[in-house]
């Protein structure tokens, strides 16, 4: 048994940890050791990627590549394999991953089972668009190969399916061509939510990649709209990066409520000095965070939630207006707050996240009760607005919520595999 | 092309530390790998991932049986037939529980008979024709058990021992030619092989991978990896007997 905490580190329990490491015999040890569940990189904030007191057949040595073919952009792979890989090995020959998240250190099965966004969704849609086969192993130790022509409803109910369908063991992706690894960026700050609606309307034709960070301490929600599009600046060295790590765990949160304020007012003032157009990597573009290596010590032992929802279009103005209006009274909230718009195109996993509308994103220390009853307040919010909660960054969300969310669920459950289990679905669902 | 490359062969080529090792060789430049197994579909599997990484280097698959001088002898004739090697690295082992074996000692015939003898033979096999081309590194994985004799674990790793000796005496032989003589000590490791063995901690293969090709690359004759197991060992080996057999370890 060993000890395993997911990204938001709001817990560390037992579990018992099974090394898949052989495509081949990924069936027998599913057979031998169930019930259980998936674990790529454990970037999952909450609990989908958790099975206290139980087995997690953890899928990182699956890592191999099967084939690619450079005419097409086709990719086969491991499911263990992570996104950041494919990119850097990808990048200089002219072909990237058509969706990635805001880290690339999450498997491509971890990508698959939250149908991930990132921050072309407007253009791309989600992780599981560009999946054109995968193989699906079952605890019984059957084998299931679908994709969008071939057995659609399993391929639907495991994309976005929280690794309840099964494992996957072998993908195929579509990459899409690129001129290189460098992205022309523009920065605009906004100094209220209107504006934020009116730059994400006017970008979104001309603007592959568009996000936005928001200090959800400011009363009428000013922040910083970041868009970019790939660009060909010629052959050009790789920059050096820096990786740092988080080497400890703080005694206490350093967000909190003395260092948030003027933390979140000195990046919109260097940002906004700074703002205008620049060339950057991808990798300091897609994935910021990355350098500082286990940034989620920073909120301390107790860990920290991330509440990301998403709300129609047509009331999200008001909706978004409202939950960073009732973050701001309870005094709670962080650094890292992100606003995009999502794209028309309806996922196609039963149970994906995205859908057209407007998806906020916000950090909370995990200050106990205080911290769960803003989130019911939240919770009435995306209620009212006919929203959801994303399951990748959730530990909490009430059942009934769920299930307004997601009204493909009953569809869902059929595909379930009955040797797996979570901690989400036990909590979500019946087992 | 293919006369230019560097030539590297791994010995035990489905081994994860070895696999590691040979996507850092490929990394940065196209090799001329062979890769040698008893597993003909599994290498297929490993050489199809580093064809991908690298689409210019050549791979080649042979598998023979491990524990067969003769077919050892033949198998690395006809690896050296094609072109002499830069770079050899013999990587396969297997770490069965060691009460199993005082309960059964053909086990324990088997398992000093691959984690010794038949890395010995690869080795001897490879250094002749080495010393005749009078050039490359020859790599051989031993481990931290090798050094000092353990409850724990003393079939397998006093095999290791075996190999420890057994490249001692090589890189005595070949001091004064061009080839180098490497013995490979690796600490704990996650991979297949250690993955029944549960609150160990363990380092990571892609680390210990890491560390193996900067060793081989600074041409070191003693490699431990992760480093720091040279100072744990040099203390377990100098530990009085009288402390030592107190220890559970
Ligand atoms: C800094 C940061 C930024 C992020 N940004 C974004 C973002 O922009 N957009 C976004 O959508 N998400 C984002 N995420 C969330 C992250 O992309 C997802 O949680 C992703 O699923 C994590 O992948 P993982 O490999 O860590 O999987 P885990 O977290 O270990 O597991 C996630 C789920 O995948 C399942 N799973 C894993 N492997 C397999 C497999 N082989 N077969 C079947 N099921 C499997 C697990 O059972 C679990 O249900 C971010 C996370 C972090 C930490
Ligand atoms: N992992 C550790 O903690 C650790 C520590 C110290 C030293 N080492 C040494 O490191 C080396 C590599 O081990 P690893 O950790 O990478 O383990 P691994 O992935 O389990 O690899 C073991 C390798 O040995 C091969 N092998 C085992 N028995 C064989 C036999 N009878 N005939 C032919 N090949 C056989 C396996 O082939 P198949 O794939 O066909 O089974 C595989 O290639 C070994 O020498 C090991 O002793 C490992």
């Amino acid at each position: 048994m060993v000890k395993i905490t997911s990204w938001g580190r709001l817990s560390h329990l037992e579990h018992q940890r099974v090394l898949l490491s052989d495509c081949q015999q990924v069936a027998k040890q599913l057979q031998q050791h169930q019930p259980g569940i998936a674990h790529g990189m454990g970037r999952s904030y909450g609990d989908v990627c958790l099975n206290p007191n139980g087995v997690l057949w953890q899928t990182t040595s699956l890592n191999r590549f099967i084939h690619f073919d450079d005419n097409t952009g086709c990719l086969t792979c491991e499911a263990g394999i992570l996104l950041g890989d494919i990119q850097a090995l990808f990048m200089p020959r002219g072909w990237s991953l058509a969706v990635t998240p805001g880290t690339q250190f999450v498997t491509v099965g971890g990508a698959i089972a939250n149908d991930i966004h990132g921050k072309n969704h407007h253009v791309m849609g989600s992780f599981g668009d560009h999946v054109k086969h995968l193989h699906l192993v079952r605890t019984d130790g059957s084998l299931i190969e679908c994709s969008p022509t071939l057995l659609p409803n399993w391929f639907a109910a495991t994309v976005g399916g929280l690794g309840l369908t099964g494992i996957i063991t072998q993908v195929s992706l579509q990459l899409q061509p690129v001129p290189g690894p460098w992205l022309d960026t523009e920065t605009v700050p906004f100094t209220q939510l209107s504006e934020f609606f009116a730059l994400a309307d006017s970008s979104e034709s001309t603007w592959q990649h568009t996000v936005s960070w928001i200090d959800c301490l400011s009363t009428k929600g000013r922040g910083l709209f970041m868009r970019a599009n790939p660009c060909d600046i010629g052959p050009n060295l790789e920059p050096q990066c820096h990786a740092h790590t988080m080497r400890f765990t703080p005694p206490l949160s350093l967000v909190n409520g003395l260092t948030l304020k003027p933390l979140n007012s000195l990046y919109y003032q260097l940002k906004k000095w700074r703002a205008g157009r620049s060339i950057a990597h991808y990798q300091a573009f897609f994935y910021p965070l990355d350098n500082l290596l286990h940034w989620n010590r920073l909120y301390g032992p107790k860990g920290f939630y991330q509440y990301q929802s998403v709300v129609p279009r047509e009331v999200s103005l008001d909706a978004v207006a409202a939950m960073l209006a009732a973050i701001k009274q309870s005094g709670q909230g962080s650094f890292l707050a992100v606003l995009k718009t999502f794209g028309d195109r309806e996922a196609l996993g039963m149970l994906s996240f995205p859908q057209p509308g407007v998806t906020l994103a916000l950090d909370f220390p995990n200050r106990g009760d205080k911290t769960l009853s803003l989130f019911k307040r939240l919770d009435a919010i995306v209620r009212e607005a006919g929203g959801r909660i994303y399951m990748a960054k959730d530990a909490r969300m009430p059942r009934e919520l769920f299930e307004l969310g997601y009204p493909c669920l009953n569809e869902f459950l059929t595909y379930r595999d009955s040797g797996i289990s979570s901690s989400l679905s036990r909590r979500l669902m019946d087992y | 092309m293919t006369n230019t490359s560097k030539r590297i062969v791994i010995i035990g080529a489905t081994s994860a530390i070895a696999e590691h090792c040979a996507r850092l060789w490929l990394s940065n430049q196209s090799v001329d790998l062979t890769l040698v197994s008893r597993d003909l579909a599994k290498t297929q599997r490993i050489a199809a991932d580093l064809q991908v990484r690298s689409p210019q280097s050549v791979i080649r698959i042979l598998t023979t049986d491990f524990c067969d001088a003769q077919a050892i002898q033949h198998c690395v004739a006809d690896i050296i037939a094609i072109r002499p090697v830069h770079t050899v690295l013999i990587a396969h082992g297997t770490l069965p529980d060691q009460q199993a074996l005082q309960q059964d000692l053909s086990a324990c015939a088997e398992t000093l008979m691959i984690n010794g003898i038949s890395p010995a033979l690869f080795a001897e096999a490879f250094a002749t024709q080495m010393q005749q081309a009078n050039y490359g590194t020859l790599a051989v994985i031993g481990s931290v058990a090798g050094d000092r004799g353990r409850k724990s674990n003393y079939c397998y790793g006093s095999a290791k021992g075996l190999v420890e000796r057994f490249v001692e005496g090589l890189q005595h032989r070949l001091a004064h030619t061009a080839v180098k003589v490497t013995l490979i000590k690796p600490g704990p490791t996650a991979t297949p092989m250690t993955a029944h063995i549960r609150n160990m901690p363990m380092a990571k293969v892609e680390d210990v991978a890491q560390c193996i090709v900067t060793g081989i690359a600074g041409g070191k004759p003693i490699i431990y990896a992760p480093t720091k197991w040279a100072l744990i060992m040099l203390i377990i080996r100098h530990l009085p007997r009288c402390i030592f057999h107190k220890m559970n370890i």
